[in-house]
């Protein structure tokens, strides 16, 4: 089998990250605060605080990735939290106790923030680190928006953002800068606009990039969004892209099944899933998770950024309705060709996969194209199952490439 | 020409050999802790009853877990996509197909042509599979055959609650000890696999005509329990465990006649 080709930019984001994490572990040294904050909070006023954002969920990847989760969700469980706890908490309180991981645990935080648009067990997890480090912690409260952002959920969540700058304030001992904090908007506008035209770039036939490519270029448009840093480095991975295309270089070598991909990444199964995958010459175009940290672009505008952020991040993938997800899938599947939809069952995450069963007979029913369930979850190699997650994909794609193209 | 299916289950390994369209033989063993012998002898079994010799075969299809450990075939595919076409080949009306092996139960609908248009797999559990059976007639000291037919003469099914096939156990034994009578014991069990089978195959709608095939299907009792749940007739042919086979070797006679 043709090994695909290795993207360029693979090096840049190695070298940005590890300077990155330095950064923010040697902060103590240099006076900078730490904040750690969930995935799909308001990053932006940190930035333009000049606070070092740091994510246990990035780490939980990177846990994930260098197969240690098992070891450090058997941890967390014998420290009394539950199997059934997302493997992200378990992995991440396991290495804060025990300092473990792939960076010997994450820089100490001096302030915490938790945005429960991704889920609800961010809360309890945050009031954990906020006891352990004894650190202040604010909760971003965005109620979940079914269909559409009434106005007494836009006065609540514009009230957090005041609230939200008073407390950097506080914590920060300085006054907050709206003038900067326009500038990181734009930039976050600008890094989010970038990261929507590389996935983009996955609409040509073959697709230059995979899902698996974009779950690993992802993390600058999550840690470092609203820096310069993460706009430069999507110009140049959408000018990669871009010239691939125009070779006609493809991510799979004989891309012929183009697939969709739902849920987070099994982290510890990246490598496996895309060589599984693109033995069947399938590539994954699109996915949910990638496009999550993008698709609040329709809420956003830099003139007024911190109150549009307040729509835009109460609207996050995974705080809006069955209906509305649906919606989102079929859509991306017309819009980047889909033959299938492949969805990553994840026991971890509950606000992710409840709901699949029935978002899955919509997209059968409404985009006419199959889908697949596979379970595991993101971090915790303890759960996945070799064979029987093969023999799903090998029928599924059996299947696919019976039904005439 | 002569093709064969070769499918390799957590618990048996299964033969089967067709001649112009037609079943000429099978054979069942069980497959052990080498799926790559379990094949060979399997085949090579059935090869002398039917006293044939390799040579004649011209195509052979393996399938089921065991699949990419039989060297000898010429392509390896899923069960998934066997069950489908056996069943097919057993019956061309049938629509929905449920397959209940070892390991493994799934769900499949499929088109009039049978080819597989949608299917659900279980998670990663024993409950509502062979094997859970195994374990339950085990702690029963009931033999499997006599398992199906015994739950037939139950009048009040006993209820197991437990979904794990470690816990289901010792809520047997806790029944035996209260002093349930064994027929509505097994009974129960066979409603517990039927509501968890019936649970998977209603994601995808399953509808009539509806076929059940793997190990499982010879049992009565589960079988008749799954029709209960489920509200419409479920068909089963002797054939049912080698269905996978046989669609391994209908698949064969077509990519043979391919190649």
């Amino acid at each position: 089998m043709a090994e695909s080709p290795k993207i360029k930019m693979d090096e840049k984001m190695k070298e940005i990250m590890t300077g990155y994490y330095i950064e923010a572990k040697t902060a103590s040294e240099t006076g900078k605060k730490v904040a750690w904050i969930t995935s799909g909070g308001p990053v932006e006023p940190l930035i333009a605080m000049d606070v070092i954002p740091v994510y246990p969920e990035n780490h939980g990847a990177m846990i994930g990735a260098s197969k240690m989760g098992g070891d450090l969700c058997e941890r967390a469980e014998a420290m009394g939290y539950s199997g059934d706890l997302c493997s992200y908490a378990r992995s991440d309180i396991a290495s804060a106790v025990i300092e473990g991981g792939p960076i010997g645990g994450l820089p100490k935080p001096d302030m915490l923030v938790a945005c429960n648009n991704i889920c609800g067990t961010v809360m309890k997890w945050y009031e954990v680190l906020a006891r352990f480090y004894n650190v202040p912690l604010f909760i971003f409260d965005t109620p979940m928006c079914h269909t559409e952002y009434r106005e007494e959920s836009k006065r609540y969540v514009k009230r957090q953002v005041l609230e939200y700058i008073a407390f950097l304030e506080t914590v920060c001992k300085k006054k907050f800068d709206y003038d900067v904090m326009a500038e990181v908007g734009r930039r976050s506008i600008q890094a989010q606009q970038l990261w929507q035209a590389v996935l983009d770039t996955a609409m040509a036939r073959p697709s230059p990039m995979t899902a698996f490519d974009g779950f690993y270029h992802l993390a600058l448009i999550v840690t470092l969004r609203g820096t310069q840093i993460a706009v430069e480095y999507y110009k140049d991975l959408l000018k990669e892209m871009e010239e691939r295309v125009s070779r006609g270089t493809g991510a799979v070598p004989n891309e012929k099944y183009r697939l969709m991909w739902d849920n987070l990444p099994i982290w510890y199964r990246l490598k496996w899933l895309s060589r599984k995958f693109a033995a069947h010459n399938a590539c994954l175009v699109a996915d949910t998770y990638n496009t999550a940290w993008c698709r609040s672009l329709r809420y956003i505008h830099s003139e007024d950024f911190l109150d549009s952020m307040a729509e835009g991040y109460t609207r996050m993938y995974l705080n809006i309705g069955i209906d509305q997800m649906a919606d989102t899938i079929i859509e991306m599947v017309q819009k980047y060709k889909a033959d299938g939809l492949v969805m990553h069952s994840n026991r971890s995450c509950k606000p992710y996969s409840f709901g699949q069963f029935d978002i899955a007979r919509m997209v059968r029913e409404r985009a006419g194209i199959p889908c697949l369930m596979i379970e595991s979850h993101m971090v915790d190699e303890r759960s996945f199952s070799e064979s029987q997650t093969e023999t799903r994909i090998d029928a599924f794609m059996e299947m696919i490439s019976s039904t005439p193209h | 020409m002569h093709t064969a299916g070769i499918d390799i289950g957590s618990i048996t390994a299964k033969a089967v050999i067709m001649a112009e369209g037609r079943v000429i033989g099978t054979k069942i063993i069980f497959t052990g802790y080498n799926a790559g012998n379990a094949g060979r002898r399997v085949y090579d079994e059935l090869l002398r009853e039917l006293g044939l010799d390799a040579s004649q075969i011209s195509c052979t299809i393996s399938t089921g877990y065991g699949r990419n450990s039989i060297d000898f075939a010429n392509k390896a595919i899923t069960e998934i996509i066997c069950h489908g076409t056996g069943a097919h080949f057993i019956n061309p009306d049938v629509r929905s197909i449920i397959d209940v092996g070892g390991q493994d139960s799934k769900a499949l609908i499929v088109d009039e042509k049978g080819q597989v248009k949608d299917f659900v797999m279980n998670d990663k559990c024993a409950a509502g599979t062979g094997r859970f059976l195994e374990v339950m007639a085990r702690a029963l000291e009931v033999d499997l055959y006599d398992f199906g037919q015994l739950s037939l003469d139950s009048r009040k099914p006993s209820k197991i609650s437990s979904i794990c096939t470690v816990f289901a156990e010792s809520e047997v034994i806790s029944l035996i000890s209260k002093g349930e009578k064994r027929e509505d014991i097994i009974a129960g069990i066979h409603e517990s696999v039927a509501a968890r089978v019936s649970a998977l195959a209603s994601r995808i709608g399953v509808r009539s005509p509806l076929m059940m095939t793997g190990g499982v299907a010879k049992n009565a009792g589960v079988a008749a329990a799954l029709e209960k749940k489920l509200g419409i007739p479920v068909e089963i042919f002797p054939a049912a465990q080698v269905a996978g086979a046989i669609g391994a070797a209908v698949i064969a006679r077509r990519f043979g006649s391919d190649r």
